[in-house]
């Protein structure tokens, strides 16, 4: 066991998935002498040469489109994306190419693409370096969609994905590279990459949320039981494909569930909850399926940033909510 | 010198009068040129022939297909048979082709079955061939993207470390002047140009972006714009089928050699509408067209092989005979191409179908089903 930041769980599997797989590598802004603005890819140039680590010319849709020609040739790109607000240039790339070249193809070719993306608030950063654009990825047919909440899932995740015959979107919840657990570097006895997580069982209200608002919740159900309240909180890990099994079983449970992201709430991927969860759950639902996310505004700037964000408020404001029906 | 505030410079003299790299003049009269010796023998010749007469049957059939309601577009390579005819039998079999969704001839030199490219005009598919058993990738609608997949997969082949051995490949990038204002283009470009890839990036310069003339996409010639990146870019005349075969072969070996990036415009004619759906009659002169129609690319080559007595009327008569037949399979083929099962729809979006998809075609599956009880 190791104590391993987040973000350096995500070097060591980095590290895993190029040692195991010659085919695998890594490319982005920054990503090679620098080691990536968070340092994500740190060292990994030093060890496996610019052939396979890569810094590229400034262009997002430059990186993913020569990633997906590399992957035509039989290799296994790791994108980087500086930050969520900058991978729009690469949009047309990913939504246009990356996701349907499979189908495209009549299943002749397969893209095993990751692209990395920082995303969500939280440091006080300027405009364009704080968003949540899952969404307009999981509306996208062809690519699958995760991200990690803490160190573990950060290591073993980031290899899966690799692995993955599929491109994946990789979202990685840039305020939590810091959090610290112990990861065994050495165990491959992983959750399964598309498999929700309860990482916090309860009786009372199912709380789903993913990448950085996992931790906002836990935190916020600590403080419910102080008060009594028994909230499950479920980690989604994977938005597309969604394991809406585990889902539904917390939801017939509790008859109540509460969505939590950053990313605003109108058309977010808690609207895809909520209907989802109704139709399979309707008559054991005691209250509606509540959203907790940004609001219908851009990222604000960030001295207005904590009020935008979920917070453990704002989380209990909804589960209390959820009783008041 | 006048500056229009709106429409920027005058136009620039060798954006209308081009210097081409030219072997064989419209009137079929063979010329010489330093940089590119070319020595064909006379069956060479005769085949570039046929290639060039069976693509324009078949672009021509594929053109009726589509006035008798069989496919829902079509996008004519017709005026450009030399440029894509030279350019795809200079490839050897270890290159990479990335080719827009006008690259009929090409995949014809790839041995892509001409009724495969119709799947995709008819809607029976998105593209029905396998890109790595003809080394001839998908074609591509979005303008531009594939030059960025072209440009990856020739760094792939730079990381194979097969450069300058026999396996060496190159790819090589098809796209048309409207693509040359594409963001996409240009950095397939820069990554071309500062990994030195092993790429030919091949511009059919056929004058029209659907009504968009070249004027509206650069002020200068574009080959000129590989400068600017840091590679050389050269203009050949795009309705000779020879020069075309020369200068791509000379930039692919320069490629598979590890000498890194060419530009290749090739000059030449969009003869039909851009698809048709097009009405070019809404923004280009009749003049225009009429003069190119004496710049044919077929007709210099007949021109050539009668002024050397390389052929007989006999064998003109034998590849229109061929052309024909081809048409005709073509035809029946195209009529007999079964729609697709309404349930394939969820097949290959994934590697492996994911738990809600599968809900979804279950259901979907028993609705169909719904009527067939009905109907009994």
């Amino acid at each position: 066991m190791s104590t391993l930041t987040l973000g350096k769980a995500l070097n060591e599997g980095l590290r895993k998935a190029m040692d195991n797989d010659p085919k695998v590598l890594v490319m982005g802004e920054d990503v090679g002498k620098l080691g990536g603005v968070f340092r994500i890819t740190d060292g990994l140039q030093k060890d496996f040469g610019e052939e396979r680590v890569i810094d590229t010319p400034l262009a997002e849709s430059g990186i993913v489109g020569t990633a997906i020609g590399l992957a035509l040739r039989g290799y296994r790109p790791v994108v980087e994306i500086q930050f969520d607000g900058f991978v729009f240039p690469a949009a047309d790339q990913i939504i246009t190419q990356l996701a349907k070249m499979r189908m495209r193809s009549l299943g002749a070719l397969s893209l095993p693409v990751v692209v990395r993306i920082p995303c969500g608030g939280g440091i006080g950063a300027v405009e364009h370096h704080s968003e949540s654009p899952e969404a307009y990825f999981t509306h996208t047919a062809g690519l699958r969609v995760v991200t990690c909440s803490n160190p573990v899932d950060a290591f073993s995740m980031i290899q899966q994905s690799i692995i993955s015959p599929d491109p994946v979107i990789f979202f990685e919840p840039k305020r939590r590279y810091w959090d610290k657990a112990e990861v065994d570097l050495d165990s491959t006895d992983w959750t399964p990459l598309h498999q929700a997580r309860v990482v916090r069982p309860g009786e009372h209200v199912t709380v789903l949320a993913y990448g950085p608002a996992v931790k906002t919740c836990l935190e916020a159900a600590a403080a419910a039981a102080e008060e009594g309240r028994s909230l499950e909180v479920i980690d989604l890990r994977s938005l597309n494909p969604l394991d809406i099994d585990t889902v539904t079983a917390s939801v017939n449970r509790t008859g109540r569930c509460v969505v939590v992201h950053e990313a605003p709430v109108f058309s977010g991927f808690g609207a895809e909850l909520a209907a989802r969860i109704t139709e399979r759950c309707f008559y054991r639902l005691e209250s509606p399926v509540l959203r907790v996310g940004g609001f219908s505004t851009p990222y604000p700037p960030s001295r207005l940033e904590d009020h935008y964000l979920p917070d453990l408020d704002r989380i209990l404001d909804a589960v209390d909510r959820t009783f008041a029906w | 010198m006048t500056i229009d505030s709106v429409r920027g410079a005058p136009d620039t003299p060798e954006l209308t009068e081009p210097e081409l790299i030219q072997l064989l003049t419209p009137e079929g009269e063979r010329v010489e040129h330093p940089d590119y010796p070319l020595d064909l023998g006379a069956e060479e010749v005769r085949a570039l022939y046929r290639d060039l007469v069976i693509v324009r049957r078949i672009d021509l059939e594929a053109v009726a297909l589509t006035r008798q309601g069989e496919l829902g577009l079509w996008a004519s390579l017709l005026g450009q048979e030399a440029a894509q005819i030279g350019s795809g039998r200079a490839l050897s079999e270890h290159d990479m082709v990335f080719p827009t969704y006008r690259e009929h001839g090409v995949a014809w030199c790839r041995d892509v079955e001409p009724l495969k490219l119709l799947g995709l005009f008819r809607g029976v598919n998105h593209g029905g061939w396998d890109p790595a058993e003809h080394g001839f990738h998908l074609y591509t609608i979005v303008i531009g993207s594939q030059t960025l997949h072209a440009t990856g997969y020739a760094m792939g082949i730079q990381r194979d470390g097969v450069l300058g051995t026999p396996s060496a490949g190159a790819t090589i990038a098809y796209f048309g002047d409207g693509a040359t204002s594409q963001g996409d283009v240009n950095e397939s470009f820069v990554f071309a140009s500062v990994f030195n890839a092993p790429i030919v990036f091949f511009c059919q310069n056929n004058q029209w972006a659907i009504s968009e003339p070249l004027e509206k996409q650069s002020r200068i010639p574009l080959y000129k714009r590989a400068q600017g990146f840091g590679f050389p870019g050269l203009r050949v005349d795009g309705n000779d089928v020879f020069a075309c075969l020369a200068v791509t072969r000379k930039a692919l070996e320069n490629a598979r050699t590890g000498q890194g990036p060419t530009l290749i415009e090739a000059y030449t004619y969009r003869m039909g509408a851009h698809t048709t759906t097009d009405d070019p009659t809404r923004y280009r002169l009749k003049a225009e067209e009429e003069a190119w129609k004496l710049k044919d690319p077929i007709e210099r080559v007949k021109a050539y092989l009668v002024r050397n007595d390389l052929a007989d009327a006999g064998f003109f008569e034998k590849i229109e005979d061929e052309a024909k037949r081809m048409a005709k399979e073509l035809r029946e083929g195209c009529r007999a191409m079964p729609d697709p099962q309404p349930l394939s729809m969820f097949d290959e979006v994934y590697a492996e179908r994911h738990q809600l998809m599968t809900e979804e075609q279950e259901q979907f599956a028993a609705y169909l089903a719904s009527f067939e009880e009905e109907a009994k």
